[in-house]
């Protein structure tokens, strides 16, 4: 009995910080209808400080207290709100949604930048030493102060929007959403102060958070995902509950606490610790299965930015043959690493692909294909026993697509951002429960081998013909996703992003077609990953980092989600800014991060990223036959998202 | 009147779309309270009413894009309150919005070739050409190749009219398609109306373009504040004072041009 209340205390002291950043997350996306994927991140940042202030600086708790919570984090939210958020009211869900990953890649670039070298920090207990006995459980001080102070401000955020004019003004705006997302404009006061609240709530939990990790000190990738838990309370919330989310992490903490304290005993040690870290997502899952499906709404909200024209089978096939020659030339050039990492640049070219169909056409964001990548990889590696097979090749794309559907599924039927969330927790579950298991991946460093694809009657491959055939495998789903897209399904899949409630009232299923979609881009994933891993011989979860997903993903939008060139860009980028980095000093570890997260922001709005800037189009007769479309005009110009203000 | 109009039973067949007793409420405020109409197969039913009298909101209502708190809606006398929109559209219905949804980023063909090939696959039915077709009896041909987008306001309804029609519908909702077309435009956006209900499809149409509606319907539904107050013919609906207090105040002299 008192290990079972020990265990209840433990759960409710977490589920009370997931709480609180979880009604931040709430507080900001009822208030602003943009949901901050950055959340995690500010609470790194507040602990990082708060560490700061606190210890080199040896200020006093209090004081740096009201500096961290009141000053810095509101500040953060006014300023993120001001640079990046306020330029892109209006514009698509999926677009603000990786604005906001931008915000968090940035947070995390600097951090490491900040914080990055390896020194223990340590933030000592609140009220160190002090404890009570309650019910025959040792309560510390500072766990009933998490819990007071989740109360508090669960019973104080509920006070403010129900009583004070400008929480009711809050709260007006509460009881719709979509409709301020949607209606283009939002009243600036009242968004800002969404954000500087959510900040706020973000920065408390992180500093709540700081003296809880132990003995292992703060880190800066862990504190910024421990948000996904927090995800997962807000999702118990539908995203607009106060009362809901709170319950939601309470009960996502007691689940935590309960498995962690009891599967000791009943399951192999090693299983644990692997358990433990996917319990957020199977809570988040359950959470996706338990909301009701979104009401279709007429948004009355035309989306007028001129996608590039779709090339013709003749012009990707001419397209693609130019790419496989431009890059048999390179490799009689190339060399050494430089030969490798275009290799792997082209392989991620298929994986950035797959985002060109799914997010790009569909309008549904993933943050797993990493996951798929690796899955491929690894599949390819068993299936072929450490060598290289069709039929490990087939096996691979069979697997991932299936398993990419299997994910999907809860979340489809629910909104865009919902989808993204599964995907995210998905990916975080997969890389500590899977990727990270050493009975899994054993051996040197935790890889796998994965040979690379023999010609058919040859023996071997060498590092010049394997980039050819990575290249015609790039040119061959290039030619692929162009003509998926020229197809009846293609014209869907456009057709069910510009507008969900036409869609439905012409008869069509979009789960359906979300699921096909889902499907054929993780399949497409895994073969970029069964590519990726042959040219480095191996597979580990180094190579699956969660953060490499939604890099390539803003990428791939800043370069152009809809061209299959941007996906090329993308991929080269994602391999080569990396290569670089290791030249500069570790300040700078998180160099992709950082461009893709600046890169992001500063393209704001423009929805069809580099390449579809105005002169370049104009200029260039992109590869693979993205040819420049027509000029804007017309009635709508004014009342949605235009092809405006590219860089501005 | 209208209750004389309504006490006429007509066979359940004869309604290809019935509305029962609905009402919808959003939070205090009543959209539609124990609204009920039938719309025959055949004929053009006219739903007037002064803005914000919840014209909208029982197309989304009928369309499956609102859930009403109470009442049912039946299409071709099968009860569809609890299908999903993409359900009643296999059943037949098809809508316009009076905000435009059109799939903004695709040519003015390919709206309409999603809504071809959302239907049955038959191999001997060419859907190109019938896209063709299609934009071509709404008068919208020449802008086959534009991304509706960027069509003016007028156009892009057309285009969305067209799209309705892809899915062969049995009940046709529309939602103010005259608004951004010229008076000619307008004219034969109504004689096109006729043909279609002339071909057995039924047609509920709002349109703020009174006299267009007095002249094309052969039944008129008067809706003032969430509430049917008046039905029948258009010459009924003309000569109702209560009509004319709500709404068509100076109707008395309709030959001075449509009510703006």
């Amino acid at each position: 009995m008192e290990t079972f209340l020990s265990f209840t205390v433990i759960g409710i002291v977490a589920g009370a910080i997931y709480a609180v950043t979880a009604m931040g997350l709430v507080v900001t996306y009822t208030t602003t209808g943009v949901f901050n994927f950055a959340q995690g991140a500010v609470g790194m940042v507040a602990a990082f400080s708060y560490w700061e202030l606190t210890q080199s600086y040896h200020w006093p708790v209090v004081l740096a207290l009201v500096v961290v919570l009141l000053v810095e984090a509101p500040l953060l939210g006014a300023l993120v709100e001001f640079i990046f958020m306020r330029r892109i009211y209006g514009a698509s869900a999926d677009r603000s949604l990786m604005v906001t990953l931008g915000v968090l890649l940035i947070m995390v670039g600097v951090a490491t930048a900040v914080w990055g070298q390896q020194t223990l920090r340590i933030v000592p207990p609140f009220f160190e030493g002090h404890e009570v006995t309650i019910f025959g459980v040792v309560v510390t001080y500072q766990q009933l102060l998490i819990v007071i102070v989740a109360v508090v401000i669960a019973l104080g955020l509920r006070l403010y929007f129900m009583n004070f004019r400008s929480g009711v003004a809050m709260r007006a705006v509460v009881d719709d959403p979509e409709l301020l997302a949607l209606a283009g404009v939002a009243p600036y006061r009242v968004s800002r102060r969404g954000w500087m609240l959510g900040f706020m709530l973000a920065g408390l939990a992180g500093v709540l958070l700081a003296p809880t990790v132990g003995s292992t000190g703060l880190n800066i990738d862990t504190l910024t995902l421990l948000v996904v838990n927090g995800y997962a309370a807000a999702v118990v919330g539908r995203l607009r509950s106060l009362p809901w989310t709170f319950v939601g992490g309470i009960a996502l903490g007691l689940a935590d606490a309960y498995a962690t304290g009891y599967l000791p005993g009943h399951i192999p040690a090693a299983l644990v610790e692997q358990i433990a870290t996917i319990i957020p997502a199977v809570f988040l899952f359950v959470a996706l299965l338990v909301v009701p499906s979104a009401r279709l709404r007429a948004i009355g909200r035309i989306p007028v930015h001129l996608p590039p024209k779709v090339a013709n089978a003749r012009q990707s096939l001419v397209g693609s043959g130019l790419l496989v020659v431009a890059v048999a030339v390179i490799s009689v050039v190339a060399a050494g690493s430089t030969l490798a990492t275009i290799s792997q640049g082209i392989a991620l070219g298929i994986v950035a692909l797959s985002l060109v169909l799914l997010t790009g056409y569909g309008g549904q964001v993933s943050l797993c294909q990493y996951t798929f990548l690796g899955v491929g990889a690894f599949t390819m590696g068993k299936v072929a026993g450490g060598g290289g097979s069709w039929l490990g090749l087939l096996a691979a794309v069979g697997i991932c697509a299936a398993l990419g559907m299997l994910v999907a599924l809860p979340a489809l039927r629910l909104r865009g951002l919902y989808l993204a969330l599964a995907t995210l927790a998905f990916g975080e579950a997969m890389y500590y429960g899977f990727f990270s298991n050493s009975s899994i991946f054993p051996g040197y460093g935790g890889s796998i081998t994965v040979g690379r694809l023999a010609l058919p009657g040859t023996q071997g491959i060498g590092d010049r013909t394997e980039m050819i055939e990575i290249a015609v495998f790039f040119g061959a789903c290039a030619i692929g996703v162009l003509a998926l897209r020229r197809s009846a399904f293609g014209r869907r899949l456009v057709a069910m992003n510009d507008s969900p409630a036409a869609f439905a009232t012409l008869g069509i299923d979009a789960t359906v077609t979300k699921m096909i979609a889902f499907g054929v881009s993780a399949g497409m994933a895994g073969l970029g990953g069964v590519l990726y891993a042959g040219v480095q011989g191996s597979i580990s979860a180094n190579d699956v980092e969660l953060f490499a997903s939604l890099i390539l993903l803003l990428f791939v939008s800043i370069w152009g989600i809809r061209t299959t060139a941007g996906a090329l860009l993308a991929g080269l980028t994602a391999t080569i800014l990396p290569s670089l980095s290791t030249h500069l000093p570790p300040a700078w570890a998180q160099l992709s991060g950082l461009v893709a997260g600046l890169g992001i922001v500063l393209l704001g709005r423009s929805p069809e990223g580099v390449l579809g800037v105005p002169w370049l189009r104009a200029r260039v007769r992109l590869p693979l036959g993205d040819r420049d479309a027509l000029e804007p005009s017309g009635a709508f110009g004014q009342t949605s998202e235009g092809p405006v203000g590219v860089l501005s | 009147m209208s209750s004389a109009e309504l006490a006429v039973a007509q066979p359940e067949s004869e309604d290809a779309l019935e509305v029962n007793s609905v009402s919808v409420r959003f939070g205090g405020v009543a959209a539609l309270s124990n609204v009920s109409l039938r719309v025959h197969a055949g004929v053009v039913t006219g739903l007037i009413g002064p803005n914000g009298a919840g014209k909208t909101t029982l197309f989304n209502v009928v369309s499956g894009l609102q859930r009403p708190n109470h009442g049912e809606v039946y299409i071709d006398g099968r009860d569809v309150t609890r299908l999903g929109p993409h359900r009643r559209a296999r059943l037949g219905l098809a809508r316009t919005f009076q905000r435009l949804e059109l799939f903004g980023t695709l040519s003015a063909l390919d709206n309409v070739r999603v809504g071809l090939e959302a239907r049955h696959r038959e191999s001997d039915v060419d859907e190109l050409d019938t896209a063709e077709k299609l934009l071509e009896r709404v008068g919208v041909h020449a802008r086959r190749d534009t991304q509706v987008g960027s069509l003016p306001t007028g156009t892009a309804r057309l285009v969305e009219l067209a799209r309705a029609l892809s899915i062969s519908p049995k009940v046709l909702l529309l939602d103010e398609p005259c608004s951004g077309l010229d008076d000619s435009e307008s004219e034969a956006l109504g004689a096109l109306l006729r043909g279609l209900a002339q071909e057995g499809r039924s047609i509920l149409l709002v349109e703020h373009d009174t006299d267009l509606v007095l002249k094309i319907c052969d039944h008129i539904y008067v809706l003032d504040f969430g509430e049917i107050i008046a039905s029948g013919s258009p010459e009924v609906i003309r000569a109702d004072p209560a009509v004319q207090a709500a709404y068509l105040g100076h109707l008395d002299a309709p030959e001075t041009g449509p009510l703006s």
